[in-house]
C-alpha cells in the first residue's frame, strides 16, 4: 500500500458551504460530551489537584519541601516557569506575526494558539509566585502607594518579568476575547438551550455582524497585531534578562535573547501541533486543520530548531572564545559534567530529531511528526533545566558545590502544571469555538465579492 | 398598521456577496445615510460601498500608548530618583537603559487596553443587548451564511414601500420589517433587587472581614507571627536554670565596655586626663548628649533649673565655683559613677560621648561667665570671616 503524502486522507468533496463550517466547528458545543471526554477531563483534573495538593504542602511547610538548596535556588520552580512562559509564545507569533505577514492559514490554527498561549501563561505565572513561598504577598510587586513608602525596584530584571509575563496575558487575553467577540454572537443565534443563550449573549456584548463595527474591528486587530508583535519578541527577552543581566558563568551571555525567542517559539511551535494532532482527530477537523497546516508548522519547528542549535554550538564557542577559565570550565562541564546525560538528551532531542523534517514524508505523517514535536517538547524542558541547574551547582565557592535532586513535590508541582494546563484546553475546546468561525469563513472560496462580478 | 409606529428599519437579505455590495452602493447613491450592512464576516470593499472613511481607533491606541510609556517614565524616575532613593552598587539613580524594558511594556500594555475598551465601549457602543436587530430572523440569518442591508426610519429619506420595492429590485432573497422592542421595565424598589443589594453587602463585608481578620491569622498566612525560636525573656525547658536567655561566662567583657576601674569610689586620686581635643564636631556631640542625658535635671544651660519641676531631685548648678574648679577627670567620674541622687551614666553613654560632655559642660560654663575680652575676640573672628 502506497500513501500519497502530497494529499491530506479526507477532503471535502467540493467547497464547503458557510453553515456546514458553522455546524462543524460548533458541534462540540452542541452536542454532549462523550464518556471518552469525561475520561479525559477526569484524569487531567486529577493531575491538576495533584499539582494543588502539592502547591498547598509547599505554602504550609516552605520551599525546603522542593530539592533546592543554597547553591541551587532556582530548581524546578523556575525551569517550569520558562518552559511554560516559552509555550506560551506560539499563540501569539500565529495570531499576531503571521496575520501581519499576511499569511492566510493561520486563520484555522491561531485560535487554537492562542487559547494554548493563554493557559500557558497561567501556568508559567504560577511559578515564580509559588516560588516566592508566600504569594498572598505578591502584591508588594505592583507599585503602590504604600505606608512604608516601598517601591518595586524598577530596574531588576525580576520585576520586569513581572511587568512582561502580566502584560502579555492582559494583552493575550483581550486580543483572544476580541477574536471571539463575532464568534459567541454566532453561538448566541444558533443556541436553542436557555441558559446557554444566556451566557452567550453576556459575552457575545450584543454584537450585530454590523460593516460599521466590522470596519473598526478590522483596524482593531491589525493594531492588536502590531502591539503584539513586538510584545512576544520582548517577552522572552525580558525572561533572559533573568540569567543574562546576572554575572554567573553560563548565564552571562548577550546571545540569550535572540537564543531564547528561537527558543520559545520552537517550543510553543511543538506543543501546539502536538494539542492540534489529537484535537483534529477528536473533532473531525481535518478538513480545516489540514495537514498542509501541519506541514507548514513542522517547517517553522524545523527552522526554529536549527536557531537554538546554533545556539548551543555559539555558546560553546563563546565560552572558549571568551578566554576566561570559568566560561570555558562552564561549558565543558555542562557537556561532560554531572548533568552530561540532561545536556546531551537536550541536544538530541531539539537540534537533531526536529532534523527528520528536512523530508516531506516525515513532514506530513503524523505519527512521526507527533513522535518528534513530544520529543521537542521534553528537550525544551531539559534545556531550561540544564541552563538553570548546571549553571548554578558549580558555585564560585568550591565547598558548596553540589548536585540538585528534585523532591517528589517539584514532581508533583510540574505534573500539576500540565493537568491545569490540559484541563483548561479540554474545558476549552467544549464551551468556545476551537476555530475562528468569522474568519475561516471570509477565506472560503467565494466568501469575497469578485471585482468583475458586483461592484463595478 | 397598528404597530407602524413602532417600525425600527426595513430589511433585506441578499445570498451572494457580489448582490450586496451593489445593494450597499445603491443605497448610498439613493443618498439614504441611516442604514448599515450586515455580514458575517468582514467583505473587502464594503467600507467604500457604503461610503465609509477609515476607521480612527489606531489614534486612540497612539495616544494612550504613547502616554502610559511617558507616564510609566516619569512614575519610575519619580520613585527611583526622587521619592525614595534606593543606592544599589553606585549606579545612578536614574538609569534610562534599565527602564526601557518596563516602559516598552506599559507603553503596549496601556496602548492595548486602552484600544480595546476605546473599542467596545466608544465605537461600538456595546454592550446592546436590546438592539431591535436581536432575536430575529434576519439576525439569525446574517450570523451564518447570509448579507443583510437594512434603512432605519431614522432616515430622512424613509419610505416603506418604495425601500421594500428598492430592495427587490437589487435582488434581494426577502424582506423583512424589524420593528422595536418591547420597553421592559424595573422598578429601583424591586423587593428582589433589594434583597440582593443586602446579600451582595453582606457577602463582601463577611468575606473581607474573614480574609483580614481570621484567614490572615492562621498558618501559613499569619506574618510569620510564630516562629520556631526563642525570644527575650522566654522560659525553656531546655536549660537547667529555665532561662532561654544565656548568662555570658564570668569575666566576660562587652565590646566597648571596658571597665571602670574607678567604680563606686567617691573621690578618686585625679588621675584621669581629659584625652579629647575640643573640636567642633565634638562639641556638637557632646551638645547633643548632654541634651538628652544631663539637661532634664541640670537644665538646658547647666543652670540647675531642672524641666521636671521638683517631681525628681533637682539637680545642682553647674556653673557653682565648686563645680568649675573640678578637673575633667573628675566631672568625668562623677558622670560614669554617679553622685548623691544622681545615677551612673556608664551603660548609657560610652566612653568617647562622656568626655564630650565634659567638654561641652566646660562650654557652658565659659559661656556663662563671659568676660569683656571674649566679646572682642568674637567680634575680630566674625569680621575676619567677613561676616
Amino acid at each position: 500500500m502506497s500513501l500519497d503524502y502530497s494529499k491530506d486522507m479526507v477532503q471535502f468533496t467540493k467547497e464547503p458551504k458557510l453553515v456546514e463550517l458553522d455546524n462543524l466547528i460548533s458541534k462540540p458545543m452542541d452536542t454532549n460530551p462523550s464518556r471518552k471526554y469525561f475520561i479525559a477531563l477526569a484524569f487531567t483534573s486529577s493531575l491538576m489537584f495533584l499539582g494543588f495538593l502539592c502547591i498547598g504542602y509547599t505554602f504550609y511547610f516552605g520551599i525546603g519541601a522542593w530539592g533546592n538548596n543554597q547553591t541551587i535556588a532556582w530548581g524546578f520552580g523556575i525551569t517550569n516557569f520558562v518552559f511554560w512562559v516559552g509555550i506560551a509564545h506560539a499563540g501569539t507569533l500565529i495570531s499576531a506575526i503571521l496575520y501581519l505577514l499576511r499569511q492566510r492559514w493561520r486563520n484555522a490554527i491561531a485560535r487554537f494558539a492562542e487559547a494554548m498561549t493563554i493557559f500557558a501563561v497561567i501556568c508559567a505565572g504560577l511559578f515564580p509566585i509559588i516560588h516566592t513561598g508566600r504569594p498572598w504577598l505578591a502584591g508588594y510587586l505592583i507599585p503602590y502607594p504604600n505606608s512604608m513608602n516601598l517601591w518595586p525596584n524598577f530596574i531588576s530584571p525580576l520585576d520586569w518579568d513581572v511587568f512582561a509575563v502580566s502584560t502579555y496575558f492582559t494583552v493575550s487575553l483581550l486580543f483572544w476575547y476580541l477574536g471571539l467577540v463575532p464568534d459567541f454572537a454566532i453561538l448566541r443565534d444558533r443556541a436553542k438551550d436557555r441558559i446557554k443563550k444566556l451566557i452567550y449573549t453576556f459575552f457575545s456584548l450584543g454584537w450585530r455582524h454590523s460593516n460599521r463595527h466590522w470596519r473598526d474591528y478590522e483596524k482593531a486587530y491589525m493594531v492588536f497585531a502590531g502591539l503584539a508583535t513586538p510584545l512576544v519578541l520582548s517577552v522572552h527577552t525580558v525572561v533572559s534578562f533573568d540569567f543574562a543581566a546576572a554575572i554567573l558563568p553560563g548565564w552571562h551571555s548577550t546571545i540569550f535573547p535572540p537564543y531564547f525567542v528561537a527558543g520559545a517559539i520552537f517550543s510553543g511551535f511543538a506543543m501546539v501541533v502536538t494539542a492540534l494532532v489529537v484535537m483534529r482527530k477528536v473533532f473531525d477537523m481535518e478538513n480545516i486543520i489540514t495537514l498542509n497546516h501541519l506541514e507548514k508548522m513542522n517547517k517553522i519547528i524545523l527552522l526554529t530548531g536549527s536557531m537554538v542549535g546554533y545556539a548551543y554550538l555559539m555558546e560553546a564557542f563563546i565560552s572558549w572564545y571568551s578566554g576566561v577559565p570559568t566560561e570555558q570550565y562552564v561549558a565543558v562541564n555542562r557537556a561532560f559534567g554531572n548533568y552530561a546525560w540532561a545536556y546531551w538528551t537536550t541536544v538530541s532531542c531539539n537540534v537533531f530529531f526536529p532534523q527528520f523534517f528536512w523530508f516531506k514524508k516525515v513532514r506530513r505523517s503524523i505519527p512521526l511528526m507527533f513522535i518528534v514535536v513530544l520529543l521537542v517538547n521534553v528537550g525544551m524542558w531539559f534545556e531550561r533545566y540544564v541552563i538553570i541547574v548546571s549553571s548554578l551547582h558549580r558555585d564560585f565557592l568550591p565547598s558548596s558545590w553540589t548536585y540538585f535532586t528534585p523532591s517528589v513535590i517539584d514532581f508533583g508541582i510540574l505534573i500539576g502544571s500540565f493537568g491545569l494546563f490540559f484541563t483548561l484546553v479540554l474545558i476549552f475546546t467544549r464551551t468556545m469555538p476551537v476555530i475562528a468561525m468569522s474568519e475561516i469563513k471570509g477565506i472560503v472560496e467565494g466568501a469575497q465579492p469578485s471585482h468583475d462580478g458586483g461592484a463595478h | 398598521m397598528a404597530r407602524s409606529n413602532n417600525l425600527h428599519s426595513v430589511a433585506a437579505i441578499f445570498d451572494t456577496p457580489n448582490k450586496i455590495i451593489k445593494a450597499a452602493e445603491k443605497v448610498r447613491d439613493e443618498g439614504y445615510n441611516k442604514f448599515d450592512v450586515n455580514t458575517p464576516y468582514p467583505l473587502h470593499g464594503m467600507d467604500k460601498a457604503m461610503g465609509l472613511s477609515s476607521s480612527k481607533v489606531g489614534f486612540v491606541t497612539l495616544f494612550c500608548g504613547l502616554f502610559g510609556g511617558s507616564f510609566i517614565l516619569l512614575f519610575m524616575w519619580w520613585t527611583l530618583a526622587k521619592n525614595y532613593q534606593l543606592f544599589i552598587g553606585g549606579k545612578p539613580f536614574f538609569a534610562l537603559p534599565a527602564f526601557i524594558p518596563i516602559t516598552f511594556e506599559i507603553t503596549v500594555l496601556i496602548g492595548a487596553v486602552s484600544t480595546f475598551i476605546a473599542l467596545i465601549a466608544v465605537f461600538f457602543k456595546l454592550p446592546f443587548n436590546n438592539h431591535p436587530l436581536h432575536d430575529t430572523d434576519y439576525m439569525k440569518t446574517v450570523s451564518v451564511d447570509k448579507y443583510g442591508i437594512y434603512i432605519t426610519t431614522e432616515d430622512p429619506k424613509f419610505d416603506k414601500e418604495k425601500i421594500i420595492s428598492l430592495f427587490k429590485s437589487l435582488g434581494a432573497v426577502s424582506t423583512d420589517l424589524i420593528y422595536l422592542p418591547k420597553q421592559e421595565k424595573f422598578s429601583m424598589f424591586n423587593l428582589k433587587f433589594v434583597l440582593f443589594l443586602i446579600f451582595v453587602a453582606a457577602g463582601t463585608s463577611g468575606s473581607t472581614y474573614l480574609l483580614l481578620n481570621k484567614l490572615m491569622y492562621i498558618t501559613p498566612f499569619d506574618w510569620m507571627e510564630f516562629q520556631e525560636k526563642y525570644t527575650p525573656q522566654e522560659t525553656s525547658l531546655f536549660f537547667g536554670d529555665r532561662r532561654s536567655m544565656r548568662t555570658p561566662v564570668d569575666g566576660t567583657v562587652a565590646k566597648g565596655f571596658i571597665p571602670y576601674p574607678y567604680k563606686g569610689i567617691a573621690n578618686p586620686t585625679e588621675v584621669l586626663s581629659n584625652p579629647t581635643i575640643p573640636t567642633e564636631d565634638l562639641l556638637k556631640m557632646g551638645k547633643k548628649k548632654y541634651l538628652t542625658f544631663c539637661s532634664p535635671c541640670h537644665g538646658n544651660f547647666a543652670e540647675g533649673d531642672s524641666r521636671l519641676n521638683g517631681q525628681f531631685p533637682n539637680g545642682p548648678t553647674l556653673h557653682s565655683d565648686k563645680i568649675i574648679k573640678y578637673s575633667d577627670g573628675m566631672l568625668y567620674h562623677i558622670i560614669t559613677n554617679g553622685q548623691n541622687a544622681m545615677p551612673a551614666y556608664d551603660l548609657q553613654i560610652t566612653r568617647h560621648e562622656r568626655w564630650a560632655i565634659v567638654d561641652y559642660i566646660r562650654v557652658l560654663q565659659r559661656a556663662k561667665n563671659a568676660k569683656n575680652s571674649d566679646l572682642v575676640e568674637i567680634k575680630k573672628e566674625s569680621t575676619t570671616n567677613g561676616q
